[in-house]
């Protein structure tokens, strides 16, 4: 009798969305297109729209220094979403255990979340600074022979951004893990262990795979958040001792905009996101498609 | 009549419309974009503001922060793609060229002749503000980038002697290693660490050499025995900097010097406002002199202003009075007082500088006369930026690897010349 059914409500909630939708497909999906279609492109300083082929990748292809960046992006990729995923996964496990002070420590391991990655660079920096921080002090504690100069060697640059990183986002994950935890039955805990289960057995074999669909959206801000670091590493780095921490955005900003090399980053950029996608829509699919 | 009184008012409305119109078309508006925004920069900026403002036209600030100017000129590119471009913006060395092929920058011939630029400017710092022969931009500085900079107390109790050629720089590292102190306060950033490469490359290679490779970007030189030199002493100068010098700022690195804890540093002139700032005299508590092997030698780097295309009789009246006062010899005065550096105006008085920028200042014109006067490649004056920034990545990887060998770091330093 009062429900509202107007001849306007299917349409309304398109309506609704469509101005949102549409702004995202111009300024998102129309950008990447242009991005696109400037990576093809003749620009340098300025965009400019001279087709001129595959030319910006081959040089692309060419460049040592995107090849770092590329390799630090698996490297750096692998070692922040993994760690940051299983640190925050173990701390929601023990968070869960019904501990005394669990709101304080809940908080204190979520504070860094609310730290921009510019303050977490610039912190760690000054701590994994060998003659300002970590060595430094345990040598002043009398070890002599303590090293951790892991900050100024090329090679080992990168984990450190990682370490920086898995600091700053431990806690995200683990703040949305305890929140799913909490949300499981009783009633499945204590059938288990009427089962004579154990409570490690428990959680991994019963709670965690009931928990994919967190698991999946955790991902995903994860990784995100994995790709777009630039102002952790400008900030840690500034791309490393020589350019061993640089990914490929620092790499695609540097080109584009310090070098006018517009073509160059544009190509850069695309690259990033094919292999951005060819990683994130088979799991999407198969995500989505298991929902069914 | 009713009509009448609005009539009266309308005709009163125009009348002061067009009388506003005539006023204000005699004082334009210049907007100026430039990265000036620390202390004694700011002050600087403001001398400019200051002189354009006593010829009665104004002055819209556009400053955007960042020491390096990449922020600047970021936001310059979208503003010059929406076609709003501001009247002048700080750009300098080749990148003029690159924007000037664009088509973007005003020709301020007129300006240039009245004021006689061809005659007050070394030739080959007139030839970076034309494109195809007319003048495009106003120069306004000059900062020497060959400096080397110590700490006299230090090389004392070292018993050192302060450097006049590499063969005494490495003679003084050492002594001062064994006395404990860091020899060289270096920054490791990539442009610091290409600044030092400049340095090494003007000294063990020459003038020649340096103009062949680095301005020319010549294969053959870029491959040649003299450039094995030059990257052999480059790395040597590693090893009597601290572990701690990736990643450090230059300023830091020279309040390691002022404070005695390091011997000496290859910076630009702009160290020496650290020196000041920290009330250090020269000659008593720092010295100032070219780096070892280039005293006969000057690296300059010049910041300029680039005019672009304004519409607008005032606007474009305005733009010229603001290129007429850059290159003014009491404007080159006040400026590069308080920014640190010395007039690109030849034959400006110099009663009011101290004795580093005296000595810059005299090397400027005598390196000017003998073609020994350099552009920076490390500071954007001699090359495109695409090809500098490789090159500096080829360079920074090289100093801070140890795999890298010299002959490994020559064939990648030639490639990257080749970046158009």
């Amino acid at each position: 009798m009062s429900a509202p059914s107007s001849p306007a409500a299917p349409w309304l909630p398109r309506l609704v969305v469509a101005p949102s939708f549409i702004a995202s497909l111009l300024f998102i999906y129309g950008l990447m297109a242009w991005n696109g279609y400037l990576s093809v492109s003749a620009s340098r300083l300025l965009p400019s729209y001279e087709f001129v082929g595959f030319e910006q990748y081959v040089q692309l292809a060419d460049s040592d220094r995107f090849r770092v960046a590329l390799t630090n992006m698996g490297l750096f990729g692998a070692l922040f979403i993994g760690g940051a995923m299983a640190l925050g996964v173990l701390l929601a496990v023990l968070l869960d255990q019904k501990v005394r002070a669990e709101g304080a420590l809940r908080t204190i391991y979520l504070y860094p979340m609310a730290i921009s990655f510019i303050v977490t660079g610039t912190a760690w920096k000054w701590m994994l600074n060998p003659s300002l921080g970590l060595e430094q002090v345990v040598r002043g504690w009398g070890f002599e022979g303590f090293s951790f100069d892991w900050l100024v060697n090329p090679d080992k640059a990168i984990y450190c951004v990682a370490i920086a990183g898995v600091w700053q986002s431990a806690g995200f994950v683990m703040a949305l893990f305890l929140a799913a935890l909490r949300g499981i039955d009783d009633s499945i805990i204590k059938a288990a262990q009427v089962d004579g289960a154990s409570l490690p057995r428990i959680y991994w074999r019963i709670l965690l795979p009931s928990l994919r669909p967190v698991f999946f959206s955790t991902l995903m801000v994860v990784s995100h958040l994995a790709i777009k670091s630039f102002d952790l590493v400008m900030a840690l780095t500034a791309g490393g001792p020589g350019y061993a921490t640089d990914l490929p955005a620092t790499f695609m900003y540097t080109t584009a905009f310090t070098r006018g090399q517009i073509g160059l980053g544009a190509a850069s950029a695309t690259v990033m996101l094919a292999t951005i996608a060819a990683i994130v829509v088979p799991y999407l699919h198969s995500e989505l498609r298991s929902r069914r | 009549m009713t009509k009448n009184p609005v009539k009266k008012i309308e005709r009163h409305l125009i009348a002061a419309a067009a009388a506003l119109a005539l006023c204000t078309a005699q004082a334009g508006e210049v907007e100026v974009l430039h990265y000036w925004t620390s202390g004694g920069e700011a002050k600087a900026a403001a001398a400019l503001k200051a002189t354009l403002q006593a010829k009665g036209d104004s002055w819209k600030d556009f400053a955007v922060a960042g020491g390096g100017g990449d922020s600047a000129m970021t936001v310059l590119k979208s503003r010059v793609v929406s076609g709003n471009a501001p009247a002048a913006a700080q750009i300098k060395g080749p990148s003029l060229q690159e924007w000037a092929r664009e088509g973007v920058l005003a020709n301020i011939d007129e300006v240039a002749k009245a004021d006689k630029w061809d005659e007050s400017l070394p030739r080959i710092v007139s030839d970076v503000m034309k494109y195809k022969g007319h003048y495009i931009a106003a120069p306004v500085n000059v900062h020497r980038v060959n400096w080397l900079w110590a700490n006299p107390e230090v090389f004392k109790k070292a018993n050192a002697k302060v450097p006049g050629n590499w063969d005494e720089f490495f003679t003084a590292a050492e002594a001062l290693k064994k006395a404990g102190v860091i020899p060289v306060a270096h920054g490791g950033q990539n442009w610091q660490d290409f600044t030092t490469f400049e340095s090494v490359a003007l000294g063990v290679g020459g003038v020649d050499f340096y103009k062949k490779a680095l301005v020319q970007l010549d294969q053959a030189a870029l491959t040649s025995a003299t450039m094995e030199k030059v990257l052999t002493a480059f790395k040597k100068i590693k090893d009597y900097t601290d572990k701690g010098a990736p990643g450090r700022d230059w300023n830091l690195a020279t309040a390691m010097v002022i404070k005695g804890e390091a011997g000496m540093q290859l910076m630009g002139d702009w160290a020496k406002g650290e020196f000041v700032a920290a009330g250090k005299k020269p000659g008593k508590d720092f010295v100032c002199l070219a780096a070892p092997g280039t005293a006969s030698a000057y690296t300059f780097n010049v910041d300029s202003f680039a005019m672009f295309k304004v519409k607008g009789a005032d606007k474009e009246q305005a733009q010229k009075n603001l290129a007429s006062a850059i290159m003014s010899p009491s404007f080159q005065e006040t400026f590069s007082l308080n920014k640190g550096s010395i007039p690109v105006r030849l034959n400006v008085k110099m009663d009011a500088f101290d004795d580093c920028a005296k000595l810059s200042s005299k090397d400027f014109v005598q390196t000017a006369k003998s073609s020994s006067l350099v552009p920076s490649i490390a500071h954007g004056m001699a090359v495109p930026s695409a090809t500098e920034g490789a090159i500096k990545d080829a360079v920074s990887q090289f100093w801070n690897t140890d795999k890298m060998s010299v002959k490994d770091a020559m064939t990648r330093i030639a490639a990257a010349a080749k970046t158009i």
